[in-house]
């Protein structure tokens, strides 16, 4: 007599709510185990987690805070999502938010417009084409390199992340350097990107509410991502080249120009987040304006499966977490949970593909009976 | 500039890179692409800094390494072998986790001094005119151990018994099942391999040729750069060897040419403005772009590719390739 588990490939398909079951549980799982790890360097989860909660949503402030972190994650999520629809491992959010916000702040640098003339309207508009430009720019070299010499996109992109930080350095070391130091000079308010906390006058609830307009940015690129993936012939032939680029190629799709196409319109996403990260919030080209959001990205998209929307929902989560792991000890806890959480929504796809059930075994090892119950989370 | 100073370093720092790259050769000629190095590494540099710290004794933080290292793999292992997820993702993740753990476990260590690989000379070959200088002068022991490592792994993989069912199940794991090769066995020990491999690099990092913790930026990058090293080498080891050293050349050059107020009879330019240097850090990571581009365009010329079911899960009684 004995348990076992029993393993089947799933015939028909799975039911519509697991793959949300599956992302809510590996977040969920994710924090037990960080938790045990935290456990066994002495550190006290339930007080970390607490001070999580409070230091993210305690406040309207903690909370502007969150979503002011979201959005670059928001953008880039989107990113992420829509170059692995593809199967393009674009890990390199990162250097195009870095390159975003250089071209983006470009406009207000050399200066490209008549900073005293323009109405702001134009100096805003022009900074986010510029912006999506840099990013696009920076896409297209991973993508030209995968699409023509078939070079591996992920070492590509994680190269150039390092590459773009040292580009980024260079200028805000030198050439526009503010006093020597790492940063350039304020920009003026012309190219700030409107804040609540400037209608604090007429609002007094909005005093000192720094959430600023690129989070309607994300939004509306959200719904353009769903439009395109789901709703467009572009999303269609995204869809099929990453499902199964035989048939594709098959099909007569021009791999090679969607290839470079996608890379580019995801290193647009990236690099609007990084023109909103320093017209919304820093206000000027400076060093660390990204923390590993590349790599949160990635996480983000996976976790969301994908899906436009609930990359809204998930990068509202992993701003909370970046905001509180800022303030705590030790300062490596909200990578290790990205860490789990990551690995954790791989392994549960294994749930999409197979049913899992614990069964009955007599002496023998035969099965007995079928005991039903999937285990969900238990792999 | 002294070009014996550079070699003699390109040789030690280029040794890391090839442990790393050596290990994911193993594994990628099973079949299994494991991105993750740069989290095992990173971990295997944290366990054994932190191991040789609390115990007093480099070997056992050597040993904790390339445990750390191993056991991290067998994560990547169980997804992609036994649950066929996708390798690419799931490399990723390890090395997120790899990162993460690292830096939690890793908290406090920066700065401290512990116990490390001794250095060594070897007696004779080192008074080898010229060379017994850059090879065999007061290297670290795993530098050695790095010249041992090339020639086992060549004839271990391409004149072996062992190394023929690697090979065969990394090209065509229907056959070798068919012959009583156990894919789903060997593809788990190689990817076990692979990672006391990486875990073993990133100690050759913290505990024996640049002692120390530094939290990320241990490695900065370069388990991805063995990553590259090993398509551009072309799943050679030898070639990998080759590269490494030559790339450890390079970056030892690169920050060398920040020193001298005079280059080739000219004004150096990374002198008088510092801020060129920016450039030059730059350049590893552009130049594993442009070896990567170069390697693959001469691997194809040679008609020579990655092992053929690559980054492909494994399916018993389903076609392959």
């Amino acid at each position: 007599m004995g348990l076992r588990l029993d393993v089947q490939k799933r015939t028909e398909d799975y039911p519509k709510w697991l793959p949300a079951a599956t992302s809510v549980g590996a977040v969920l799982l994710a924090f037990v185990f960080s938790g045990l790890i935290l456990l066994s360097v002495g550190a006290d989860p339930i007080r970390i987690y607490s001070f999580f909660w409070t230091a993210s949503f305690g406040s309207w402030g903690a909370v502007s805070d969150v979503i002011v972190k979201a959005t670059p994650l928001l953008l880039i999520g989107l990113a992420c999502a829509f170059a692995f629809k593809m199967k393009l491992w674009n890990i390199g959010a990162e250097g195009q938010f870095y390159m975003g916000a250089f071209f983006a702040s470009m406009v207000i640098l050399l200066p490209m417009v008549d900073l005293e003339a323009t109405p702001k309207v134009l100096v805003l508009g022009l900074m986010m084409l510029m912006g999506m430009l840099g990013g696009a720019l920076y896409g297209f070299i991973p993508g030209i390199l995968r699409a023509k010499y078939n070079i591996n996109e992920v070492i590509t992109t994680l190269m150039l992340n390092y590459i773009a930080v040292f580009w980024n350095n260079y200028w805000i070391f030198g050439k526009y350097s503010d006093a020597g130091f790492q940063m350039t000079k304020m920009f003026p308010k012309i190219a700030w990107l409107p804040r609540l906390s400037d209608f604090a006058k007429q609002y007094k609830g909005f005093s000192g509410i720094t959430l600023h307009l690129g989070v309607i940015f994300g939004l509306i690129a959200a719904v353009i991502v769903w439009l395109i993936l789901y709703k467009s012939r572009w999303g269609y032939k995204i869809t099929l080249i990453g499902d199964n680029p035989k048939a594709a190629k098959y099909a007569g799709l021009n791999i090679t120009r969607n290839i470079v196409l996608v890379f580019m319109f995801s290193g647009a996403l990236a690099g609007l987040a990084g023109m909103a990260e320093v017209s919304g919030v820093v206000h000027r080209l400076q060093e660390r304006i990204s923390t590993n959001y590349g790599f949160s990205g990635v996480i983000i998209a996976w976790l969301a499966k994908l899906n436009p929307f609930a990359v809204i929902l998930v990068s509202v989560l992993f701003g909370a977490l970046i905001v509180a792991g800022r303030e705590i000890q030790p300062s490596g806890v909200s990578f290790l949970i990205q860490g789990i959480i990551l690995f954790l929504v791989i392994s549960s796809d294994v749930l999409l593909k197979y049913t899992i059930r614990v069964v009955r075994t007599d002496k023998n090892g035969e099965i007995v009976q079928a005991k039903s119950a999937a285990v969900e989370e238990a792999e | 500039m002294n070009f014996t100073v550079i070699f003699h370093a390109g040789i030690a720092t280029g040794t890391i890179l090839l442990i790393a790259a050596i290990g994911e050769i193993f594994t990628e000629r099973s079949g299994v692409q494991n991105l993750g190095i740069e989290g095992m590494m990173l971990l295997g540099a944290m366990a054994g800094f932190k191991i040789a710290y609390t115990t007093g004794n480099a070997w056992v933080g050597l040993l904790a390494a390339i445990l750390a290292g191993g056991i991290l793999s067998l994560l990547h292992g169980l997804v992609t072998i036994s649950f066929q997820a996708d390798q690419t993702v799931s490399g990723l993740s390890l090395t997120f986790l790899g990162t993460g753990i690292a830096l939690v476990l890793g908290e406090g260590l920066t700065g401290l001094t512990t116990a490390t690989i001794p250095n060594f000379t070897v007696p004779l070959l080192s008074k080898i005119p010229y060379l017994g200088q850059i090879l065999f002068t007061d290297h670290n022991l795993l530098t050695y151990f790095g010249y041992l490592l090339i020639p086992i792994a060549w004839l271990f993989i391409f004149k072996t018994k062992p190394g023929l069912h690697l090979r065969a199940v990394g090209e065509k794991p229907d056959a070798a099942d068919t012959l009583g090769v156990s894919v789903y066995r060997l593809r788990y020990l190689y990817t076990f391999i692979g990672g006391c491999f990486a875990g073993l690099a990133g100690a050759s990092i913290s505990i024996a040729i640049s002692p120390g913790w530094y939290s990320h930026l241990t490695t900065s990058g370069q388990g991805w750069i063995a990553v590259a090293l090993v398509i551009f080498a072309q799943w050679n080891p030898t070639r990998a060897a080759l590269g490494g050293y030559l790339f450890g050349m390079l970056r030892r050059l690169l920050l060398d040419l920040q020193g001298p107020a005079m280059l080739l009879g000219m004004k150096n330019p990374f002198f008088y403005d510092r801020n060129l240097v920016f450039f030059l850090q730059m350049a590893p990571y552009l130049l594993t772009i442009i070896a990567l581009v170069w390697g693959s365009s001469a691997a194809r010329r040679k008609r020579l590719g990655a092992p053929a079911a690559l980054g492909e899960p494994y399916i018993r009684g389903e076609r392959g390739l």
